[in-house]
């Protein structure tokens, strides 16, 4: 009789609480992200701006010459505007292959007989690219502000502008919202990561393109509800109390972002399931 | 009696449940696919230990188990799975079962290892327990050696064992397998066989194992269900299924086959003669009285008996007969 049977054995220890497996999954997700070496690249290069940025406080901060270069409320604005660059390149990156892989090994089908619900994957995977978004959106310009502080040596300019830290977190989770519900969607549809960036970045381009065109011939811009991006600017800026770009109502541009969303999520209801059937 | 791992004990079972019940009963279950019936008011229950699912492609048995599983919602009907309502309790009856699918399935990028404590912590096993499970179960499907490997490289024998350790890692009281000889060439089905065989006779894991191949049924399982359009067509231990085994026997003889077959009926035993002139014949009785009986009535007669034969009856006769091939 072996005095250790290598076998199968009886599990008798703990198992944790059902509705945490999301937990999990987005996990699992940051770290398969973060062991990318192209990632981290993309992630140095995204915060670029930010050490730009933060040159630029030092600098208006401790020299009386460069004081023009002070940081307003708006500078913040205009930085959000920037990593929107940074936002759609993560997003592809990232997001691609999101549920798109997992479509294409047949993986939803080991995750659902799991105690899972569609819901939990969704928000699991969603939870991954929210995390990437966040750090290169909210994240930096939060530490932005805070440098701001630091520099200055005073809350004087936080006083003043309050508003900041409500406004920098409303349209970071605007962006990232949009842009990861959208990419999810998109994800969802296909088993091919490459065709969904394809997929991805051709809605991004058509509909600003559609836009463009639009503008050009009526000469009016209250067509930007079409284009994503450019209803996300017309939203930042009457989160930042700034002039509208457009001539776009924000009823109208809270309308697309909800719809979009919304949209979002009853493709990600019908695609995500564990089998497919052909009616 | 198995090593408790870490952690905080927990009962393997539901309290509720008690395990001399079935592990699966449903109650009259239909499913629909647009305008086709997949399921037509299947009553059936699942005994503890091995249970065949037998059935030709397209009798539902897949949609059975994916029903099972809450993956597809039953137009009508009630479904239990060890003592939980389907329709109630989802999670909890997924979190106690383990369900190894018909087709390639794996999560993308990940080496073996990772996949199946991956699989471990999605049941709800905390990280260390889920890595030490996945080591063990992975050596135990036979993979140990290759679990560091990815699984997209894996050959399809590799990948059926894989969905197994998945399916096995947080130790589930009920495994559902979906056609798990697929595509595995015959050593490979051997094992896979014999692991099954093991889990549900030696170490005490109750299975359903779906397949239209019965010899696996047959190798592995104790008991079968057996499916065709939809509807159960015959349940019961394989083998009463079968009946009593040596009672039936194929008989050719020199001489006039139809005196032969009458005298065989005077005497009360059921008899039939087929196309290339064997009879079968019904021998009530033990296994070794068929033989003697036969001889001694032929040699009465003056028949000289060329050919006798037990006819064994397999699964497949079940089958056949269930389905109505017979």
């Amino acid at each position: 009789m072996p005095i250790h049977d290598q076998g199968y054995r009886r599990y008798l220890g703990s198992r944790g609480a059902i509705g945490k497996s999301w937990q999990v999954i987005t996990r699992a997700g940051i770290r398969t992200v973060l062991s990318k070496r192209s990632f981290i690249a993309l992630m140095l290069l995204a915060w670029s701006p930010f050490v730009v940025r933060a040159v630029q406080v030092y600098v208006a901060s401790n020299f009386q010459q460069a004081s023009f270069l002070a940081p307003k409320a708006e500078t913040f604005r205009e930085f959000l505007g920037q990593q929107g660059l940074f936002v759609f390149f993560v997003t592809i990156y990232i997001g691609a292959g999101l549920i798109a892989n997992d479509r294409r090994a047949n993986a939803l089908q080991v995750y659902l007989s799991k105690p899972l619900t569609r819901a939990e994957y969704v928000a699991g995977k969603l939870a991954i690219l929210f995390f990437f978004l966040v750090s290169v959106t909210w994240l930096p310009a939060i530490m932005l502000l805070l440098v701001q502080i630091m520099f200055a040596g005073s809350l004087g300019f936080l006083r003043q502008n309050i508003f900041l830290i409500p406004a920098i977190t409303l349209f970071s989770l605007l962006q990232v919202l949009v842009a990861s519900m959208t990419m999810l969607a998109l994800s969802s549809m296909s088993k091919s990561s490459r065709f969904v960036g394809v997929m991805y970045a051709g809605l991004i381009f058509f509909t600003a393109a559609m836009f463009q065109a639009l503008r050009g011939i009526t000469g009016r811009s209250s067509f930007a509800w079409l284009s994503p991006t450019d209803t996300l600017e017309q939203l930042g800026n009457y989160v930042f109390r700034l002039d509208p770009v457009y001539d776009l109502h924000p009823a109208v541009a809270v309308l697309t972002v909800v719809t979009l969303v919304a949209g979002s999520a009853w493709i990600l209801e019908r695609r995500v399931r564990g089998i497919e059937v052909v009616q | 009696m198995p090593e408790p791992q870490s952690g905080v004990e927990v009962p393997l079972t539901p309290s509720f449940w008690d395990p001399s019940t079935p592990v699966v009963v449903c109650q009259q279950v239909s499913v629909r696919y647009g305008k086709n019936w997949a399921l037509q008011d299947v009553t059936a229950e699942f005994h503890p230990g091995a249970v065949g699912l037998l059935g030709p492609n397209g009798a539902g048995k897949s949609t059975l188990i994916k029903t099972l599983l809450g993956f597809v919602k039953p137009d009508k009907g009630r479904m239990t799975v060890i003592g939980m309502d389907v329709a109630v309790q989802p999670l909890d009856i997924r979190a106690r079962i383990g369900y190894m699918p018909e087709s390639d399935a794996h999560i993308p990028g990940m080496n073996a290892v990772s996949f199946v404590a991956y699989c471990g912590q999605l049941s709800g096993l905390p990280v260390a327990d889920a890595m030490q499970r996945a080591h063990e179960v992975l050596y135990y499907v036979g993979l140990g050696e290759a679990r560091y490997r990815n699984v997209e490289t894996y050959s399809t024998g590799m990948k059926q064992r894989i969905k197994l350790a998945q399916a096995l890692v947080h130790d589930p009281d009920l495994l559902f397998l979906d056609e798990p000889t697929n595509g595995m060439d015959p050593k490979g089905r051997d094992e896979m066989l014999e692991l099954i065989r093991d889990l549900a006779h030696n170490k005490g894991v109750n299975l359903i194992l779906s397949s239209h191949l019965l010899p696996d049924v047959e190798f592995t399982c104790d008991r079968v269900v057996v499916m065709d359009k939809g509807s159960i067509a015959a349940a019961g231990p394989i083998e009463a299924l079968k009946g009593p085994a040596g009672r039936v026997y194929e008989l050719r003889i020199k001489g006039d086959n139809g005196a032969f077959t009458a005298v065989l009926r005077r005497e009360g035993y059921e008899c039939h003669d087929t196309d290339d002139d064997v009879m079968r014949v019904f021998v009530p009785g033990t296994l070794d009285e068929g033989p003697r009986v036969l001889f001694q009535l032929a040699a009465r007669e003056g028949a000289q008996i060329r050919h006798l034969r037990p006819s064994v009856p397999t699964l497949e006769d079940v089958f056949a007969r269930a389905v109505g091939e017979v």
